[in-house]
C-alpha cells in the first residue's frame, strides 16, 4: 500500500514545467553557455583512418601557434586506433578558430591498418580483425528451452523471417564536453551528463584525484538518451588541457563528432523462425542474432550497457525456444545504451513475426497477442487501446487497402522496469521567510525531475510548486543515481516526500505549531528565528515500484508510387504507477514515440566501406523527424497511485517502431523486414525496384 | 567597389574593345585595361579584411557593441563567445538545426551561416531581446503552459522562429507554423506542442495533436 496521500492536492495536476520560463528565454545555463574569467576553447584531433597504428604524434609546431595555450595527446607512444574519428590529441587556445588552426598543425605519422566496417563483412574468417587477440564474431551464445524441433513438427503454422535494424544515433542537441576549471582547490567540471556522480568518479580516477577534489555541475543539459553518463575521452583531454594551460577549458564536441565517438545504438540481423498451434497458443520459437556495437561496448567506452544481445522472446512465452546471439565487432564508434537499451530492436523482430505469424495463422494480429500476452496490464491496455483507436473498424486483411496510397494499421508492446535507486539521498532547508529549497545530486536530463521534486514537496508541504526552489546537477548536494534505466523520477519522489515529511514534522515540533502546512506555513517558519531548518532525507520502500507495460497502435498511409510512409496516428497506453505530473508525463510519451518514428522511418548510420568513415555525420543526411512528420499522438495514462512512482521515459519508445513497421506490412501485404523504411525498401518490398544487395547497407 | 567604378568599367563593350582595336590604338586599350587592373587592385585591397582581427560593430537587441573579431568569426560564435550571450545555441553549426535562430532586421536566420562582419548595419535580436522587462510574451507564455519543451536547447531556436512568423503573420494556420519550424530539430520530441503553443499564443484554437486520457486503475 503507498504512502501518497489518498486525495492529493499537487500530485497528479498540470503543473508546468518549473525551468520553463528560464529555457524560453534562454536564461537557463547549460555546459556549452558557461563562460568563466580566461577561458580557452579546447578541441580534439581524430583518427582519419578507421584503422592504424599511430608511430608519433608530433604537437610542437601546434604548441607554437598563436592564440594556442595548451596541447595534449591523448596517449604518449605507438598505440592502435580502430575507428574513424577516434581520439588522438587535443589543443586548447584562445578561440575556436585559433583551434582549428593548431589542429592543422599536429604532426601524425601513422601506418594505415586493414579495416572493416559492415557486420556481413566482418564475420567472413578472412576479415580483418578489429581486435588483434580475438574474432571479430565470437561463437553465439546458446539458451535453450524445452525440445524446440519436436515442437515445430506440432505447429500449425510455421514462419521463418529476416529482420534487421540499423545503427541509431543518440544526436542529443547538446553536444557531449565539459568546461573545467583546474585550481588549487581540485577540478570544477561543468558537464553535459546524465551522471554527475559517474562524471567526477570518472574523472577522479583518470586523473588521480580524490573524488573530494572534484565537483560536477549540471544545472541544464541538452538532451542524452543513454549516450552522457561517463565524462568521456573528451571530458579527460579537457581536465588534461586545462591543467596544462593553467586556465579553465571548454570543449564542447561538433556535430560531427557526435556521430562518431559517443555512442550509438547497436544494429541487429535477426532471424526468427516462430510457430504457433491452430488456436494461435505460440508453441516453438527459434531465433539467431547478431548486431554490432562497434569496437565494443560498455564501461571502457564510457557507455555503460549497449551491448547488441536482445530480450528474446521479448514479451511473449515459448514454451520451446532456442537463442543464439552474438555481437560482430566492426571499425566503428562503440554503442552505449539508449534509450530502452535493446528493447525496440527486439520489439521490433519479435512484433514483426507476430504479426507475420498473425496472416498465415489469418487471424487479426491483435487477437494473436490477446491469445499470448502474458500480462495483465497489457491485456486491459490492448482492450482500452482497440477502443480507442478503432481497431474493430480500421483493421482490414494485409493488402487490401484501395488505390495507390494504402493505409495500414500493427500494434506492438512492451515491457521495462522503471524502478528507484534505494541509495537515493536529499536535504530540504526551510528558511526562517518561509522559502523552501531541495537539494539532490541527481539532474534534469530534460524529462521534467525538478518538477517532479517540486510536486513531491509542494504536496507534503502544502505549498505550491512555485514556491519551491529545486537544486540539482551539483555532486556537493547528497547524492543519487544517474538518469538511466527510468529511475530518477522513482529515485527522486520518494526521497523528496522523506526528506519533506520529516522536515516538516521537526518544524512543527521545533516550533511548537501543530499542522505547519497551508496558510500556517509562515508564521511557522518565523518561529525558526535566524537558523534555517536542513533536514536530510533518503529513498524509501512504499512510494515507489516497477515494471511497466505498454501497448502502442499505428495507422499510416504508404503510397505505393513513391515508396513514402506517413504516419497519421500513433495511440499509447502506458502504465505508470502514480502520473506526478501529467503535462510533463505526456511530454515524455510524445518524445519517445516521435524518436520512435525516426527509427523506424528515417534515422540509420551509413559507413562507406571502401573509406571506413560515416558518410552521414549531420542533421541534413542523418534524418530526425520533423514537425511536420509527426502525427496525431493520443495518449492513455493509466494511473495507480497504489503502485507508486515508476519511470516513464524508456517504456514509452519502445513499441513505436515495431507498431509502424506492422502497419506498413498491412497496407502493403508485403513486409519491409529492415528498418528504417525507407522509400527504396518499400519500393523493393513491392517489387517495382531491384532489392538492394546487402539486407543491411 | 562604387557603383560608378562598376559602370564605367562595364560601359567597355565588346564592340567597343574591338573599334578601338580597329582604329587608334592598341595602345589605347591596353592602357584602359591597365587603368581598370590598377583600380580593381586598389579597391580589392581596401576589401581584404585580415585574417587577424577587425572592428566590427553590432547591434544586437538594441544595444551597440564594438567588437575586434577575426572575419571568420560567425555571428553565432560572437554573439555566444565574444557577447556573452546564452540564448542562441549550436547545435550543429551548419544550417540543419536552427538552435543559433536569431532575427536579422526582424527575418528570423541561422547565426551560424552569417558572418559577424556581414552582420553589420542590421538590427539583431535574440531571445533575451524578446523580453527586455523581464516578463514572458505570450509565445514564450505558451510554450510553458504546454510544455512545448524538455532538454530546452532546441527551445529558443523554436521560440524566435513561432515569433518570427506571429509577428508576420498574426492568425497562422497549421501550416504555416510547420513551414515556420521546418529548419529547427527537435531530439526529445517536443514537436506536437510546438505547434499547440503557437496557435495558442496567436489565438488560433488549436487542432489538438494531442489528446492524453489519465485513467485511474480500478
Amino acid at each position: 500500500m503507498s504512502e501518497w496521500p489518498a486525495q492529493p492536492k499537487v500530485l497528479g495536476t498540470r503543473v508546468p514545467r518549473v525551468d520553463g520560463p528560464a529555457k524560453v528565454t534562454g536564461q537557463a545555463r547549460y555546459t556549452s553557455d558557461v563562460q568563466l574569467e580566461g577561458l580557452l576553447i579546447g578541441m580534439i584531433l581524430r583518427s582519419k583512418w578507421p584503422a592504424a597504428r599511430i608511430l608519433r604524434i608530433n604537437l610542437d609546431k601546434a604548441r607554437k601557434m598563436p592564440g594556442i595555450k595548451a596541447a595534449v595527446a591523448v596517449q604518449d607512444g605507438p598505440r592502435i586506433v580502430r575507428y574513424y574519428g577516434e581520439e588522438l590529441a587535443a589543443v586548447a587556445g584562445v578561440s575556436r578558430q585559433a583551434c582549428e588552426d593548431a589542429l592543422r598543425a599536429i604532426e601524425i605519422e601513422a601506418e594505415p591498418l586493414p579495416f572493416v566496417v559492415r557486420e556481413e563483412d566482418a564475420r567472413k574468417p578472412d576479415a580483418p580483425r578489429v581486435w588483434e587477440q580475438a574474432p571479430n564474431a565470437p561463437p553465439p551464445r546458446v539458451q535453450e528451452t524445452g525440445n524446440v524441433d519436436a515442437a515445430f513438427a506440432e505447429c500449425a503454422a510455421v514462419i521463418e523471417g529476416f529482420y534487421t535494424t540499423a545503427v541509431q544515433l543518440h544526436h542529443p542537441m547538446e553536444t557531449h564536453g565539459c568546461t573545467v576549471l583546474w585550481n588549487d582547490e581540485g577540478i570544477t567540471a561543468w558537464a553535459s551528463t546524465q551522471g554527475i556522480s559517474s562524471v567526477r568518479d570518472g574523472l577522479a580516477g583518470a586523473l588521480r584525484v580524490d573524488q573530494s577534489k572534484v565537483r560536477v555541475i549540471t544545472e541544464h543539459m541538452g538532451g542524452g538518451f543513454g549516450s552522457k553518463f561517463g565524462p568521456g575521452v573528451e571530458g579527460i583531454l579537457a581536465a588534461r588541457l586545462a591543467r596544462e594551460a593553467g586556465a579553465p577549458v571548454k570543449l564542447m564536441l561538433s556535430r560531427f563528432e557526435e556521430a562518431l565517438a559517443v555512442g550509438n545504438r547497436p544494429s541487429s540481423f535477426q532471424r526468427i523462425k516462430l510457430g504457433a498451434k491452430a488456436d494461435g497458443t505460440l508453441h516453438a520459437f527459434e531465433y539467431e542474432n547478431y548486431g554490432t556495437a562497434g569496437v565494443g561496448a560498455g564501461q571502457a567506452t564510457e557507455g555503460g550497457g549497449g551491448g547488441a544481445d536482445l530480450p528474446m522472446p521479448y514479451i511473449y512465452r515459448v514454451p520451446n525456444r532456442r537463442i543464439k546471439q552474438t555481437t560482430v565487432a566492426i571499425n566503428a564508434g562503440s554503442a552505449r545504451a539508449f534509450r530502452a537499451p535493446g528493447h525496440p530492436v527486439a520489439s521490433f523482430g519479435m512484433e514483426s513475426a507476430m504479426d507475420d505469424l498473425a496472416v498465415k495463422l489469418g487471424m487479426d494480429p491483435l487477437e494473436l497477442r490477446i491469445k499470448n500476452d502474458p500480462s495483465e496490464i497489457r491485456q486491459r491496455e490492448y482492450r482500452i487501446g482497440a477502443e480507442r483507436f478503432g481497431w474493430k473498424e480500421k483493421y482490414r486483411k494485409p493488402g487490401s487497402s484501395p488505390g495507390p496510397v494504402k493505409v495500414g494499421v500493427g500494434v506492438a508492446s512492451a515491457t521495462w522496469g522503471g524502478g528507484g535507486s534505494r541509495r537515493t539521498q536529499g536535504e530540504v532547508q526551510i528558511n526562517p521567510d518561509g522559502s523552501v529549497e531541495v537539494r539532490l545530486g541527481v539532474q534534469d536530463i530534460g524529462t521534467g525531475t525538478r518538477t517532479v521534486a517540486a510536486v513531491v514537496a509542494a504536496e507534503v508541504l502544502g505549498l505550491k510548486p512555485e514556491q519551491i526552489t529545486v537544486k540539482f546537477g551539483d555532486t556537493r548536494f547528497p547524492p543519487g543515481p544517474g538518469s538511466g534505466g527510468s529511475v530518477t523520477s522513482p529515485s527522486v519522489a520518494p526521497t523528496v516526500f522523506d526528506a519533506c515529511t520529516r522536515a516538516l514534522e521537526q518544524l512543527q515540533k521545533q516550533t511548537g505549531v501543530p499542522d505547519a502546512r497551508g496558510e500556517n506555513w509562515r508564521a511557522a517558519c518565523k518561529k525558526l528565528g535566524v537558523t534555517p531548518l536542513v533536514v536530510q532525507g533518503q529513498w524509501r520502500e512504499g512510494l515507489s515500484s516497477s515494471g511497466v507495460g505498454g501497448v502502442q497502435f499505428a495507422e499510416v498511409a504508404v503510397d505505393t508510387e513513391t515508396g513514402l510512409v506517413t504516419v497519421k496516428k500513433i495511440v499509447v497506453v502506458q502504465d505508470c504507477g502514480l502520473v506526478v505530473d501529467p503535462l510533463t508525463a505526456e511530454s515524455q510519451v510524445n518524445g519517445g514515440v516521435i524518436m520512435g518514428i525516426g527509427f523506424a522511418l528515417y534515422e540509420e548510420r551509413v559507413m562507406d566501406w571502401q573509406t571506413g568513415v560515416v558518410l552521414n555525420p549531420n542533421y541534413e543526411t542523418y534524418k530526425l523527424p520533423g514537425l511536420a512528420d509527426v502525427p496525431e499522438i493520443d495518449i492513455v495514462l493509466l494511473n495507480m497511485p497504489e503502485r507508486g512512482v515508476i519511470g516513464l521515459g524508456e517504456p514509452v519508445h519502445i513499441p513505436t517502431a515495431a507498431a509502424i513497421a506492422n502497419a506498413v506490412a498491412n497496407a502493403l501485404g508485403v513486409r519491409v523486414p529492415s528498418l528504417p523504411i525507407t522509400p527504396r525498401k518499400v519500393l523493393a518490398a513491392l517489387g517495382k525496384i531491384p532489392a538492394p544487395k546487402s539486407s543491411a547497407a | 567597389m562604387k557603383p560608378t567604378d562598376a559602370s564605367s568599367t562595364g560601359r567597355l563593350s565588346r564592340r567597343d574593345f574591338f573599334k578601338g582595336l580597329g582604329t587608334t590604338a592598341v595602345a589605347a586599350a591596353a592602357a584602359q585595361a591597365e587603368s581598370v587592373a590598377q583600380e580593381l587592385q586598389k579597391l580589392n585591397a581596401e576589401k581584404v579584411l585580415g585574417p587577424g582581427p577587425v572592428p566590427v560593430t553590432l547591434k544586437v537587441n538594441g544595444k551597440t557593441h564594438r567588437l575586434e573579431l577575426e572575419p571568420r568569426v560567425t555571428l553565432l560564435d560572437a554573439l555566444r563567445n565574444h557577447l556573452g550571450l546564452t540564448g542562441p545555441k549550436e547545435g550543429c553549426d551548419r544550417a540543419a538545426c536552427g538552435a543559433c535562430t536569431v532575427w536579422l532586421d526582424g527575418v528570423a536566420i541561422y547565426a551560424c551561416q552569417k558572418l559577424a562582419i556581414d552582420a553589420q548595419g542590421h538590427e539583431i535580436t535574440t531571445v533575451e531581446g524578446l523580453t527586455p522587462d523581464g516578463r514572458l510574451t505570450p509565445v514564450q507564455q505558451a510554450f510553458v503552459e504546454r510544455d512545448a519543451l524538455q532538454c530546452g536547447y532546441c527551445t529558443p531556436g523554436f521560440v524566435m522562429s513561432v515569433s518570427a512568423l506571429l509577428r508576420k503573420k498574426p492568425k497562422p494556420t497549421v501550416d504555416d507554423v510547420l513551414h515556420a519550424c521546418a529548419g529547427n530539430v527537435c531530439r526529445c520530441g517536443t514537436h506536437p506542442r510546438v505547434l499547440e503553443a503557437a496557435l495558442i499564443a496567436a489565438g488560433v484554437r488549436p487542432v489538438s495533436m494531442t489528446r492524453t486520457e489519465v485513467i485511474s486503475h480500478v
